[in-house]
């Protein structure tokens, strides 16, 4: 198996179970690993008092703490950023270690009422809400390991004894390790019982290859060092916050949310949140496949709900036809997509920037669509909510770009409840234009034309994917009837720019150095600037939420700056976007297509290194 | 839809300002016309009224009804629809579709439409041909038949819509022809008033690509004899003198003439349209001769709109959240001061 190159930035494991579950072995074993990789880490063997405690009791877990990361690691870590629980008492242990938003495994073969009662758990933590607020990997280890051994011909007790390499395989392949040394181990140690070996190793690869079907995902965004303002405050998780503002914006707009939608990593847990609110109006509905889940929201859309699908890059490579049909029917439309690594299947896992150009140009014919991002899990809140009202204002599709990191990841988010919102206002037939009022009659202001919805007396009509008059919506061949119409659509979504925020300059305000970012490089990004500007060196950032169309002061932002470098994690999409719309300007770009995000490490290296060669 | 009103609509109010292009002869306009007609029998308010389709001739329809109409995209048609009757259950959902439309690139959605059991109308209009793309065979063309795509014939073995209808959970299947209007019309009233998806196959004619497709069933001289109209708890007796029946022979049905080789009226098979268990609905859709027309099948079931309406009040009792503001203020809070 190949080597990976990691860059961590600094993580945390914990395994734990019970005594005779093999914590520390399994511990060593991913320390090894990691080291032959080039890690710097550090250990923490957490052994219970007695060798063996009563099984199943929190006297008896056994646990093995490691702290990895690039370079300057120098504890073992105050917490855990993922905790491997083998029984209910791990669990119980070591719950309060783990970081709120991170990941834990759990044996869920080893959580039935009599495990967690002896745990002393008062209920089951599992479905009371204990582990809400952290993204739990339910694994059936002990049976799925029991399987994966039934052809050796072993003894129950031995296989279960080899359920944590089956963990620890699920664990290497979160974290891209390679099994190599472990299985050298193996084998060297049951050199006299190669049955043994072959066991271990069976349960290694089964856990390492049941990860990567159920796609275990590690919650590995940076928190920003910022300093919080005062408010209340609780954890969220991106996708969950995409979720919350959709329903907040449905509120506010006073309509019902429609969530047409087909599972996809790492997009699935929108849909999931959104299932449980069927009270508040919210229809979630997993259509057949991601087809079905757009154009179902297009039709609840034209019946008069907010109408949302969500998806990553595959499924919005599915979608653009549909996405076209609400760009000529001009129906209010949220394309969620949260971006993988690609093309095709691509990493599904891993965090990638490029669905950029599809987002912008992903459709047949002149198919202007609005396209934002957000950039931190806290803030899919607030693009997932602007991005309902900008559809629902402005009768046009809206794609809202997060990522995996984003999504799985968790940030400390200053509540906001619905009076904190601004209104919505969708773009209904105003009361005096109701007599005689045309299909395609538009705002003035906006060229967002009026919504009439079924169900409303006298304002029965027909839409469709044939190119409409401008004025009544009936199809229309004429020709400069169709230039029109695709000057008018464009108009539409370029007049947003008058809608939304300026875009803020992070750090220096002008200079020799604008870094320009967009979406969720935003962590790294403005931590590697703000360790600049703590030691005095000038350096701007500005990052992106508006992509199209791009905030007004754009170019008044970048004219402060002599040179200007565009990060992606991407091989340069925002790059050429720019360079299309702002071509007076010289851009550097510094792209990383690895499905990993950028460490704050190789940034300010990077930063350092171009601000002296400014300065030559 | 449970009762009918009495509605003071007539067919035209239903008629939208648009000109109607099929081409001359097309048998799409008996199929408008027969609509327009049920519409103010169902007693919808034109307001009420959601014509959606996805692509091809008969895809046009939604233009030509003075209702709300979504003219959508290839296959879809079905996801559009169950869109709108979420949206707002209380609509009357009309999708039209095509044979390429739903059984080709629309397969997927069909079926899926169907099993969730929403009440939608689908209207299948079957010509056996694709019209608007000039010519090349369909999922439902004969095996041997030469098209522009097919030039030495048709090696695809070609689908029977009320199979796969009847295979993906169907509460309502129903076939009609063409020309005979008024039986459409009856039909079209019948799948609305049902609970749950209705589907409506509609036998017909493409004059310019596949004309006379089914003229052994419809021509003059033939229909009598070849056309087999089903009622439930009525035996199934056709032909011109109306001797000619349906018997059961084994896991077959057999024609029979009533007065021969001792066979009387009582020996004939009821048509029975409530069967949960769909065997005898296969085998009258399986049948070349005669063709079975009418409603096949329309059973008991609770539609998925109805069901969904239970969960929310359920989730209303159940839910800590009363308000969007008590989930946002939900689990564990701290405060910076």
């Amino acid at each position: 198996m190949a080597v990976e190159k990691q860059e961590l930035e600094k993580v945390v494991i914990k395994f734990a179970g019970d005594s005779g579950d093999g914590m520390q072995l399994t511990g060593m074993q991913f320390t090894g690993t990691s080291a032959l990789l080039g890690n710097d880490l550090a250990t923490f063997p957490d052994y219970p008092a007695e060798i063996r405690a009563p099984q199943g009791t929190v006297a008896g877990v056994s646990g093995f703490q490691v702290h990895i990361g690039k370079s300057n690691i120098y504890t073992p870590g105050d917490h855990a950023d993922v905790l491997v629980a083998m029984n209910a008492a791990a669990l119980k242990a070591n719950l309060d270690f783990v970081v709120k938003g991170k990941t834990i495994i759990v044996d869920i073969d080893n959580m039935t009422r009599r495990d967690w009662e002896k745990a002393g758990f008062e209920k089951d933590p599992l479905n009371d809400g204990t582990l809400d607020s952290y993204n739990v990997v339910e694994a059936p280890i002990t049976s799925l390991t029991k399987t994966a051994l039934k052809d050796l011909g072993l003894d129950n007790k031995t296989v279960v004894r080899s359920k944590n390499m089956f963990a620890l395989g699920m664990v290497y392949w979160m974290f891209s390790r390679p099994l190599d040394h472990t299985e050298k181990f193996l084998n060297t140690k049951f050199a006299s019982k190669p049955i043994l070996a072959e066991g271990n190793i069976l349960a290694l690869r089964a856990g390492y290859n049941y990860a990567e079907t159920i796609e275990a995902l590690t919650s590995a965004y940076t928190v920003l060092p910022a300093d919080l303002a005062p408010g209340t405050y609780k954890n969220v998780m991106g996708n969950q916050a995409t979720a919350w503002g959709f329903l907040a914006a449905a509120s506010k707009a006073g309509l019902e949310l429609f969530l047409g939608s087909y599972p996809i990593t790492p997009a699935s847990e929108i849909l999931h949140e959104l299932a449980r609110y069927k009270h508040f109006g919210a229809k979630a509905f997993q259509a057949e496949d991601e087809i079905a889940g757009v154009v179902s929201a297009i039709g609840a859309s034209f019946a008069g709900d907010l109408a949302v699908t969500t998806t990553s890059g595959p499924g919005l490579a599915l979608k653009g036809e549909a996405i076209g049909l609400a760009i000529i029917t001009e129906l209010p439309l949220v394309i969620v997509n949260v971006q993988r690594g690609g093309p095709s299947t691509g990493l599904p896992t891993k965090t990638e920037q490029s669905d950029l150009s599809q987002a912008l140009y992903g459709r047949n014919g002149a198919s202007p669509a609005i396209v934002i991002a957000a950039s931190t899990p806290a803030n899919c809140f607030d693009y997932a909510f602007m991005a309902a009202k900008l559809a629902l204002e402005h009768m046009t599709p809206v794609i809202l770009l997060t990522d995996g990191y984003l999504g799985n990841g968790s940030q400390p988010w200053k509540i906001k409840t619905m009076k904190d919102l601004p209104d919505i206002k969708p773009n209904f037939v105003p009361k005096d234009k109701r007599e005689n009022w045309m299909p395609y009659e538009r705002d003035p202001k906006t060229k967002a034309r009026y919504w009439a919805i079924p169900g409303d007396e006298g304002m029965e009509h027909r839409v469709g994917g044939l190119e409409k008059d401008e004025l009544t919506g009936n199809v229309s061949y004429d020709p400069i009837n169709h230039e029109k119409m695709v000057k008018v659509r464009e108009e539409k979504v370029t007049l947003v720019a008058n809608y939304i925020p300026d875009l803020e300059v992070d750090g220096s305000q002008k200079g020799d150095l604008l870094i320009v970012g967009w979406g969720g490089t935003y962590g790294s990004l403005y931590s590697a600037i703000k360790q600049l500007n703590v030691i005095g060196i000038e350096i701007g950032l500005a990052q992106f939420n508006y992509i199209n169309p791009l905030p007004k002061n754009t170019e008044k932002v970048f004219k402060q700056f002599k040179n200007i470098l565009v990060c992606e994690l991407n091989d340069g999409q925002f790059l050429k976007h720019l360079r299309g719309l702002l071509p007076q300007f010289k851009y550097d770009a510094y792209n990383k297509v690895q499905g990993l995000p950028f460490t704050v490490a190789e940034l300010t290296q990077l930063f350092t290194k171009k601000l002296g060669e400014i300065k030559k | 839809m449970t009762e009918v009103k009495t509605a003071e609509l007539t067919a035209k109010d239903f008629s939208s300002d648009q000109e109607v292009k099929w081409c001359p002869g097309c048998g799409d306009y008996s199929v408008l016309k027969a609509v327009q007609k049920a519409m103010p029998l169902v007693g919808q308010e034109r307001k009420d009224v959601v014509f959606v389709s996805g692509i091809g001739c008969s895809s046009r329809f939604p233009y030509y009804m003075n209702t709300f109409g979504f003219h959508g995209i290839h296959g879809r048609a079905p996801a559009l629809a169950s869109g709108v009757k979420l949206a707002n259950p209380k609509l009357s959902v009309w999708q039209i579709t095509g044979d390429g439309d739903a059984l080709a690139i629309g397969g997927n959605h069909f079926i899926h439409a169907i099993r969730r059991n929403m009440g939608l109308n689908i209207l299948l209009f079957n010509n056996r041909i694709y019209g608007l793309t000039k010519g090349q065979f369909s999922p439902t063309t004969d095996l041997g038949h030469k098209t522009k795509s097919s030039p030495q014939g048709v090696i695809d073995n070609p689908f029977h819509p009320g199979e796969l209808v009847l295979g993906a959970q169907a509460s309502f299947f129903a076939r009609v022809v063409d020309i005979n209007p008024n039986h459409m019309t009856d039909i079209m009233v019948a799948a609305e008033m049902h609970e749950g998806t209705s589907v409506v196959e509609i036998l017909q004619n493409c004059v310019i690509f596949n004309d006379k497709v089914f003229s052994k069933y419809t021509a003059k001289e033939n229909k009598d004899d070849a056309l087999l109209y089903l009622e439930h708890g009525k035996p199934m007796i056709f032909g011109a003198e109306r001797n000619i029946g349906l018997k059961v022979n084994g896991f077959e049905l057999e024609v029979v003439t009533i007065g021969e080789n001792g066979i009387t009226e009582k020996d004939i098979l009821v048509h029975d349209a409530l069967l949960v268990n769909p065997t005898l609905h296969f085998m009258l859709v399986r049948l070349e001769y005669p063709m079975v027309l009418g409603v096949i099948r329309s059973i008991e079931t609770e539609a998925y709109e109805s069901k969904l309406s239970k969960q929310v009040l359920e989730v209303e009792k159940k839910s800590p959240f009363k308000s969007i503001d008590d989930l946002l203020l939900s689990g564990e809070t701290w405060e910076i001061v």
